[in-house]
């Protein structure tokens, strides 16, 4: 589990690059290639090592207005977590 | 342009010289016919195009291509792209400056070739004393911030010590450990008898690395790749021939897999001559094993045409001599056979002495005659 005052990081084998062909964003790691949707994008853009969940879910809250801010932080550390699975994002303490 | 899918993967084999004499090395058996074609500037018009195309991600490999003194220039011209970069070495000649000089220009990840956990046992498969050095190289790696791959290939000799591998990779701090079992293509071809594995090797090993995805799971990635000759139906190579990957050769040959180049009959252009655009959408090689229209049957007719296509192509012809066959591999292909035979002599019960042709600039000469 990830506590909302955990600092999330991309990985360090991981890179995010704008996709001209798709307009989004890709998330590049070693012989792997994750195409993100909007949403993942914003999220993992925020993961600079600085920011906390917290602080991330208050930078979204502009963005997603239709979403409480509960919601939306379950969404956005349900998604760190499975990104931490696969070794894409690290947690800083 | 046509309509010809996106390629996502640059592979740049910037040469097939190497130090090392790997008995299952992937490369061309007749690879001393393949000279250095390419100056820096090519290959970093070849990166300029391939992203023009779509591509995101290149693996700068060989042979071995540290050997390249340019190489430097093509990191950065890959930085400059904003490409994904993987440099593919044996470690060997790597000093700690170069490398250093390598992760400024904007290097993203580099693999380690490790034969084996052992050193004399790695040192044999290479062919030469390299243990120790690519063990300094991937601490070096490590320390300078780099993420590392540390990539095995699997066979007869060394699955056994798979967990011993695992050890060594998670002491070293892997990011991403590939367990990659050799495919018998090229020199491992040359020396199937001596590499292929029986099933219950292959299934222990399978079930220890099982074990250690599942407990390395966000620390490090474990890949374990099967061996074609072991499967039911063949995985699609290369993600299907002139999809995905893009290939060069060191002469400059734009190529859909590694070992393309040695099917006959086909011709792929050279990116000296044309751009890769217009190789991708039009070169008379690609097209020829594009899309579906070429297969035989059971694949014409097979529901797992879409996901395989068909296998393998070099596989076909180099145990056919057809390389618009079924991949042999594929349990209903007629020729499988083949592939049957050749488990059934790896399950021969005693351990024989077996001996091994390397890949040397000799043996290769040899074996283009
Ligand atoms: S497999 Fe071995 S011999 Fe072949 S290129 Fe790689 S390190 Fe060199
Ligand atoms: S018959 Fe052809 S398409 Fe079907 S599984 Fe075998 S190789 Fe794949």
């Amino acid at each position: 589990m990830i506590p909302p005052e955990a600092k999330p990081a991309l990985a360090p084998k991981a890179r995010l690059r704008f996709d001209r062909t798709s307009g989004g964003y890709l998330l590049l790691y070693p012989e792997r290639g994750l195409a993100l949707n909007a949403t993942a994008a914003n999220i993992l853009k925020l993961c600079d090592g600085e920011l906390t969940v917290d602080g991330i879910v208050e930078k979204l809250q502009g963005e997603y207005l239709d979403r409480s801010a509960e919601e939306l932080r379950r969404d956005v550390l349900e998604f760190l977590e499975e990104m931490s699975r696969r070794g894409l994002v690290r947690v800083l303490e | 342009m046509s309509s010809a899918p996106r390629p996502y993967t640059l592979v740049a084999e910037l040469t097939y010289a190497c130090p090392l004499h790997c008995v299952y090395c992937s490369n061309p058996v007749d690879f001393t016919r393949h000279e250095d074609a390419l100056d820096a500037a090519d290959w970093r018009r070849v990166l300029r195009e391939a992203e023009r195309l779509g591509v995101v991600q290149v693996n700068f490999t060989g042979g071995e291509p540290l050997l390249r003194p340019d190489l430097e220039a093509l990191v950065e011209e890959a930085r400059s792209l904003d490409l994904y970069s993987n440099l593919i070495t044996s470690g060997i000649p790597l000093a700690r400056e170069r490398l250093e000089r390598l992760r400024r220009l904007g290097l993203d990840n580099v693999q380690v070739s490790i034969q084996d956990a052992r050193p004399d046992e790695s040192d044999r498969i290479a062919g030469r004393e390299a243990f120790h050095r690519k063990i300094e190289v991937a601490r070096w790696v490590k320390e300078l911030g780099f993420p590392l791959t540390v990539n095995t290939v699997l066979h007869r000799e060394n699955l056994e010590r798979i967990g011993e591998v695992i050890a060594l990779a998670e002491e070293l701090h892997a990011d991403r450990l590939e367990l990659a079992n050799a495919q018998y293509l090229g020199w491992a071809l040359r020396n199937r008898t001596a590499l292929l594995p029986t099933k219950a090797q292959l299934e222990r090993a399978r079930s220890v690395a099982a074990a250690a995805r599942a407990r390395l799971e966000g620390r490090m990635e474990v890949v374990f790749v099967v061996p074609d000759y072991y499967v039911e139906f063949p995985p699609a190579c290369m993600d299907g021939w002139g999809r995905r990957f893009i290939v060069v050769s060191p002469d400059g040959l734009l190529l859909p897999c590694l070992l393309a180049h040695t099917l006959p009959g086909l011709s792929f252009g050279n990116v000296r001559e044309r751009s890769v655009e217009e190789l991708w959408s039009s070169s008379p090689g690609l097209a020829a094993f594009r899309g579906e229209a070429w297969m035989p049957e059971p694949c014409r007719s097979c529901a797992r045409r879409a996901i395989d296509f068909g296998g393998c192509r070099c596989q076909a012809f180099h145990l056919t001599g057809n390389a618009a066959a079924t991949d042999p591999a594929c349990s209903l292909s007629p020729d499988h056979g083949l592939v049957e035979a050749a488990r059934t002599e790896a399950a021969r019960p005693a351990r024989e002495l077996v001996t091994f042709s390397f890949r040397t600039p000799r043996t290769s000469r040899d074996h283009s005659r």
